[in-house]
């Protein structure tokens, strides 16, 4: 009864979990049809306990395997015909922690790997994303009803949602602005969100200890001193290093941020906020 | 949390057999499908008789227990009209276990209703969107027949907005409507409830989930009338979309009996101590958030707050709290010596921040908070709750690797510090048998356990054994237990235990548990009150669902998902029971799909006068 599905081989390696910030639910369906499973053709998502045999990579592999994105994509699966929306797909935004004591759990423990299942543990949906709830404080007007609601089916219009993306990974993700208190709660979840991408992408595919505590941090965004540079998009279009404005007018004018590798960036191709204001001064 | 919520969930129903439908384990050879007693249209009885029967029926008046009900009318047929002219309660376990027009037939003066659809494992994802619970055809005979309905509180069913524009135009009387974990309707039907129903007391909406789409947002709240209103309760939390505060204020203003409120978390700090002031008569409320709704380092609410909750003497019940911020919590303080029931279950506090309000709960008697807080946390409600009579204490992050900050010695400490527990919900990480002994010594009057070591198949944290010993000793040990449910490593020796002890048990839960056919077959077999047994991804198969076949007519459902069954044996039940409905059901079926899987991977069967339902969708199977 307890075998597990083991994850051979992740084309799109999934990401670490981190704390609580939204993610894009599309990128779970293309990860489920992309990862490569040992097990009978055709079987669901649900039926690994049964039917799918151990392998000598399950171990190390689900220290890797993110439990979140697997919730999403059991919960996708059955979102086909089961509960849709949000009450039945659980926000990605609680973090299950520890994938490194996990690993360390899980060699004194009788059970196998931590695949998570349907239903389990058993808390109705509205109870989850607790964790979460107490970061984001906003101003009542803007009707921002915050993580915690099982019923938040369009988070479009709910936060301050901006697309990010980062040089070198082919998908971007969506975070709330308003979930962050400023510039270094704000890097240091972007350092989060693609450490574990960018790490998956420099390794090669058939590598199996490639675990997650090896990932580089995504360090020096702010100040131009790491490798990658943080920069958005205002309401004009244009390029803006991050961190010179005060962070409340930074969320107002943000659209969209990027993650660009800091030897691309030349002098003039970027506005420093000081420079586009001497130029819409003239 | 008020008791109707604890009742529903724990199922205080002591109709064990839905006496009111036949027994159908006896051969009946007058009618072998209505109750015992005559079939509908028998000729009138004799003069005398008749006499004797407006007699019965204005003592039968007073008899309200549904069990007592049922006994009287299997007397002879005289009391069995004479009861079913004088039933004002119609309970319906299952809503699939009889046809409305069969209900409606025989009670004809009915003016509350309480209807349950859906399995309970449905709330957590197990049962496919679309399996039906329709509250439609109950409504409409409801409407057609029972012109004085006052009443109907239905639990895990599907309403839609015009289900709910058929009672406001069918039920003149109309007072309640209690919906708990419904969904498929929306504010429109809200608002026609509130603007048709003018004689409404009571409107509660328990984590229900509504179909708001956010620009069809309907403003429910205003449709209120604009007199005096007789609203005893307004529970609206789980309405996730934004509503028309003012209106809101307005209302409370008006509502003179106004005793429960409870605010979804589109309230903040400052509007709720408006509410407050307009309604310093409650005893019930949820305060939505517990935060201030200003932006940055603004105005300071909290003197208000403080006087706001200072002048609320009659406040017995808090809940909320969602997104707190925990510098407003000492505004609770006055009050919290009068509280008997708190539910901090979404509220994030760390244990220190917990342990004021929690010292100063003397009174508390239910109690539901998240782990955080903390071993520590439960010895300061160990110590000072003495009067608590129902725990919960659900997970801050529901997940198997989560840490969880509460473990067997929390539990210790309760059971050596609330000996007058009687009902009990613990999520943790890992336990010891040890700590579930003396719980069972300590709390002899436990009626509900249920324990959730969330990750799964573990052993004893100490020890490393199963988990046997400790269940063994809640069922050896708490007489009254009706309500189980297991967690942990446990093996056939743990149903061998609760099939031997557990004779008052109604309702059992089983995960991830057990080695063979023998663990089922101990359950169906010893306990003798069994009434809703839900078991999912344990490895029961085909003889010991097939052993259970003497007993399923005294069961109201029992439901099996990720086990060992397969079609054969699940045949073999629906061939034996004809007044069994035995579904299969099936995930991401393709409408075209003609050939059988063997493997069955949902089973739920119950007994049933009406047959096979004729609603079942697509990926539900009836045998």
């Amino acid at each position: 009864m307890e075998g597990e599905a083991p994850r051979l081989l992740d084309l799109i390696p999934k990401e670490r979990d981190w704390v609580g910030k939204e993610v894009c639910k599309v990128k779970n369906e293309i990860e489920e049809k992309l990862e490569l499973r040992l097990g009978l053709p055709g079987e669901d998502n649900e039926k690994e306990e049964k039917q799918s045999a151990k392998s000598a990579f399950s171990l190390s592999f689900s220290e890797n395997v993110s439990k979140r994105a697997f919730l999403g994509s059991v919960e996708t699966n059955e979102g086909k015909g089961t509960e849709r929306k949000a009450s039945g797909a659980p926000p990605e935004a609680h973090g299950t922690r520890n994938i490194n004591s996990s690993i360390a759990n899980n060699s004194s423990q009788t059970r196998i790997s931590n695949a998570p299942v349907v239903g389990w543990p058993p808390i109705r949906s509205f109870r989850k994303n607790l964790a979460s709830s107490s970061i984001s404080k906003s101003p009542l007007e803007t009707q921002d009803g915050g993580p915690v609601k099982v019923n938040e089916v369009d988070i479009n219009k709910k936060g301050c949602f901006v697309k990010i993306n980062m040089d070198g990974i082919p998908i971007g993700r969506k975070i709330d602005l308003k979930a962050y208190g400023g510039y270094d709660e704000l890097s240091s979840a972007v350092d989060q969100l693609f450490r574990g991408l960018l790490a998956a992408q420099r390794v090669p595919l058939v590598n199996e200890k490639s675990g997650g505590e090896k990932n580089q941090e995504i360090k020096g965004l702010l100040d131009g001193s790491g490798e990658y540079t943080l920069v958005y998009e205002d309401e004009e279009g244009d390029r803006v290093l991050v961190g010179d404005v005060p962070w409340k007018m930074f969320i107002s004018t943000a659209k969209r941020l990027r993650v660009l590798k800091t030897s691309d960036l030349s002098v003039s191709s970027i506005n420093t906020v000081s420079r586009k204001r001497a130029a819409t001064e003239c | 949390m008020r008791e109707e919520i604890s009742d529903m969930s724990e199922d205080d129903e002591t109709g064990e057999r839905a006496r009111w439908a036949p027994d159908l384990s006896k051969n009946r050879s007058d009618d072998s499908d209505s109750g015992p007693g005559p079939p509908i249209g028998d000729s009138p009885p004799p003069f005398s008789d008749q006499i004797l029967e407006n007699v019965l029926e204005n003592v039968l008046e007073f008899l309200t227990s549904r069990r007592d009900r049922n006994s009287a009318s299997a007397v002879c047929r005289s009391w069995y009209r004479a009861e079913a002219q004088t039933r004002r309660e119609l309970f319906i376990g299952n809503c699939y276990a009889v046809a409305p027009h069969r209900a409606v037939e025989r009670f004809q003066s009915i003016k509350s209703v309480v209807l349950k659809g859906k399995p309970r494992f449905a709330d957590f994802n197990l049962v496919p969107f679309g399996w039906g619970a329709h509250f439609e055809p109950w409504v409409k005979s409801f409407g057609a027949a029972y012109r004085h309905l006052e009443r109907i509180c239905l639990k895990r069913m599907s309403v839609t907005d015009k289900d709910l524009t058929i009672i406001a135009e069918s039920f003149p009387l109309f007072k309640d409507l209690t919906l708990i974990c419904c969904e498929g309707f929306s504010t429109f039907g809200l608002a026609v409830i509130a603007e048709r129903c003018r004689h409404l007391r009571v409107l509660d909406l328990i984590e229900d989930y509504l179909e708001d789409e956010d620009d069809e947002v309907v403003d429910w709240i205003s449709r209120f009338p604009e007199t005096t209103t007789s609203l005893e309760s307004l529970v609206f939390d789980c309405v996730s979309c934004p509503f028309n505060f003012d209106a809101l204020e307005r209302l409370v203003a008006r509502s003179p009996s106004l005793q429960r409120l409870r605010v979804n978390h589109h309230v903040a700090l400052e509007q709720l101590r408006r509410l407050m002031a307009r309604a310093p008569q409650l005893t019930h409320l949820g305060t939505g958030t517990f935060r201030s709704g200003a932006g940055f380092g603004e105005v300071d609410p909290n003197l208000d707050l403080v006087s706001a909750f200072g002048a609320s003497r009659s406040l017995v019940c808090l809940s909320g709290f969602r997104e707190i911020e925990p510098e407003f919590l000492p505004a609770i303080y006055p009050i919290c010596a009068n509280l008997t029931s708190l539910n901090f279950s979404f509220a994030n506090l760390t244990a220190e921040e917990l342990n004021p309000v929690i010292r100063r709960c003397h009174n508390l008697q239910t109690f539901w908070v998240l782990d955080s807080v903390g071993d520590e946390g439960l010895q300061a409600v160990a110590e000072t709750c003495r009067d608590l009579r129902e725990l919960r204490v659900f997970p801050l992050d529901p997940s198997e690797d989560s840490d969880s900050s509460v473990s067997d010695i929390g539990l210790q400490f309760i059971s050596e510090g609330c000996r007058k527990l009687r009902s009990i919900l613990y999520f943790c990480q890992r336990m010891t048998n040890a700590a579930v002994v003396a719980m069972s010594k300590n709390c002899p009057d436990l009626v509900v356990f249920r324990l959730c070591i969330m990750g799964r198949h573990l052993p004893d944290r100490i020890t490393g054994e199963p988990m046997d010993a400790g269940f063994r000793a809640i069922v050896m040990n708490c007489k009254k237990l009706t309500r189980l449910s297991v967690s942990g490593l446990l093996t056939d020796k743990a149903f061998e235990y609760i099939g031997c002890y557990g004779k008052l048990i109604r309702t059992l839960s089983v995960a991830f548990a057990g080695d063979s056919d023998g663990g089922l077959r101990y359950v169906l077999e010893g306990c003798t009150r069994l009434q809703k047994l839900e078991i999912r991804d344990s490895p029961f198969g085909d003889a010991s669902l097939i052993s259970g076949l003497p007993f399923y007519y005294n069961m109201r459902f029992l439901w099996m998902s990720s086990c060992n069954l397969s079609m054969r044996g699940c045949k073999e039940v629906a061939r034996n029971k004809p007044n069994l409905v035995v579904e299969v059901i099936r995930d991401g079926v393709e409408e075209e799909e003609e050939e059988e899987i063997e493997a069955v991977e949902k089973l739920y069967l119950y007994r049933s006068l009406a047959g096979a339902r004729t609603d079942a969708p697509a990926f539900v199977k009836i045998l």
